[in-house]
């Protein structure tokens, strides 16, 4: 039918949702990526590209394995027996499932931030700096403007800046949230991973989350697993969804939420779902 | 749409349509206003023509209150892509038919002057123009319902006879005028009202225009064959 297959012009969406995704190089290429929970075969031929310098959402049912897929960005399968990984995850060119990586170079590449806030019951200084110490040598005053340079970039800098030497642990959890991105970015990833990072925090620590990660992914590629599609919506670039451990469509973020080419991704996201 | 897995939480599936519903009922009052309208000019009945004038206000309540329906489904339920699609296409579609509905109400008006400035002309050329205009406003408004893009698109492709009514029209009026200048009141009415109902159809055709896009989530090409050549702009765009 003519019409039917008649390309969705450029005009059909406001110039303001046309995001530039797929632009330049991807930071992350995933190559026909399968992986195992022992017998469980949890991702299923995964192929997808996370474009440099852009916020990438993953979304899906619980135990669709997009969660999985951030284990294995930085590795943190391997401190589980019996779980592999097959083909090739890619982070500039080089291939980080292969065997002989070293993984405290690998996970400096890649940060990642958690569900639950995860503070170290020590100063909040000393949070931030913790990483940096295993992987650099700087003096004092080099590590006070890492610190200053992190905490600032989390958009946390002005709210701690005169009680440094206070313990983390006092902190709100949305200020703790910030305090573990910042710790994540003191190493200068190339890659930050947020796994579900405002699942527990209120709407207002949700909202400066999210504009933080806006800010950063000028400096970092950002991926993000999140079970709230108006999150997925506000912050993303582009969306990735998930369904039994394959990746069933992506797509800049616009054209997920607003017109999906797959059916099981239009009933996951409008809730008719199982 | 129609064939969809229901919505897990039951009340967003009853809200969609109860919009899909309110939608239906105001095609309804608007397909009526058309059809009396014509009525009222084609048997010179001044009491349908009324009829008409008082149905414009209830039209305009049916339009507010589906707006206010759809903006606090909007900011409720956050609905995504066909949900969204089709929430958005409510609050357009309500704008075209409540355009339809003044055109309707202006045609009732005039048609009350032209019984009373006595005229000697057919009316049978508006009365075909009056009749394809509400089929394909009946046809669109069951897409609409029905969430059927190929009669939208077939909609969408008929409003050229109507436009090529309207150009029949509009020539044999103005050579009316130039015979016999005592003719300009009412041949200046009945043009407006030819005019009238070329805009019933160009909504209608946007109506059908935003199911397509509802449905399918893709936007018919911007090109739509137009078929209204009486505009000076039309002539000098062409000829230039």
């Amino acid at each position: 039918m003519e019409i039917a297959s008649h390309p969705m012009s450029e005009t059909a969406l406001p110039g303001g949702l046309l995001s530039t995704t797929q632009t330049g190089a991807p930071r992350v290429s995933i190559r026909n990526l399968n992986f195992y929970y022992g017998a469980n075969h949890a991702l299923k031929n995964v192929n997808i590209d996370f474009p440099d310098k852009q916020t990438t959402a993953m979304i899906g049912p619980s135990g669709c394995g997009k969660s999985t897929l951030l284990r294995i960005l930085n590795r943190m399968y391997d401190l589980y027996p019996g779980q592999r990984a097959e083909g090739e995850v890619l982070i500039g060119g080089e291939n980080i499932i292969a065997p002989g990586q070293d993984l405290n170079r690998l996970r400096r590449r890649v940060g990642m931030v958690f569900q639950k806030p995860t503070p170290f019951p020590k100063s909040i200084y000393e949070n931030v700096i913790f990483g940096v110490r295993l992987h650099e040598k700087l003096s004092k005053s080099e590590l006070d403007e890492r610190v200053e340079w992190s905490l600032t970039r989390a958009a946390l800098w002005g709210e701690v800046k005169d009680r440094l030497q206070t313990s983390a642990i006092g902190l709100s959890g949305g200020q703790q949230q910030r305090l573990c991105i910042a710790r994540s970015i003191a190493v200068r990833p190339e890659v930050l991973l947020l796994d579900e990072p405002t699942s527990a925090l209120d709407p207002i620590s949700t909202l400066k989350i999210e504009e933080l990660v806006d800010e950063l992914k000028k400096e970092f590629t950002i991926i993000i697993v999140t079970h709230n599609m108006q999150q997925a919506g506000r912050c993303a670039d582009q969306v990735a969804f998930f369904y039994l451990g394959e990746l069933v469509e992506s797509g800049p973020t616009s054209n997920i939420f607003t017109a999906p080419r797959e059916r099981k991704t239009q009933e996951y996201i409008t809730g008719r779902f199982g | 749409m129609p064939d969809e897995p229901k919505h897990i939480v039951t009340s967003f599936e009853a809200d969609l349509k109860k919009l899909r519903d309110m939608i239906a009922g105001m095609g309804g009052l608007v397909e009526a206003a058309v059809a009396d309208a014509a009525t009222a000019l084609l048997d010179h009945d001044p009491e349908v023509a009324g009829r008409v004038v008082q149905l414009d206000p209830v039209i305009d309540n049916e339009e507010r209150g589906i707006e206010q329906f759809a903006v606090r489904l909007l900011a409720l339920r956050q609905p995504l892509a066909d949900d969204l699609r089709q929430v958005i296409q409510a609050l357009k579609v309500i704008t075209d038919l409540e355009r339809i509905g003044d055109y309707a109400a202006n045609i009732a008006k005039r048609s009350l002057v032209i019984n009373q400035v006595a005229s000697t002309f057919s009316l049978s050329g508006l009365g075909q123009m009056a009749l394809l205009v509400q089929q394909n406003l009946k046809s669109s408004i069951d897409a609409v319902g029905e969430g059927d893009p190929q009669k939208a698109i077939a909609v969408w492709r008929a409003d050229q006879a109507v436009d090529d009514l309207y150009n029949t029209i509009f020539r044999e009026l103005i050579t009316y005028m130039m015979e016999d200048a005592r003719s300009i009141t009412a041949c200046t009415h009945l043009l407006f009202i030819a005019k009238n109902l070329e805009r019933i159809g160009d909504h209608t055709t946007n109506i059908a225009e935003l199911t397509y896009y509802a449905v399918t989530g893709e936007s018919l090409p911007d090109f739509r064959p137009k078929g209204d050549q009486t505009s000076a702009y039309t002539h000098a765009s062409t000829a230039g």
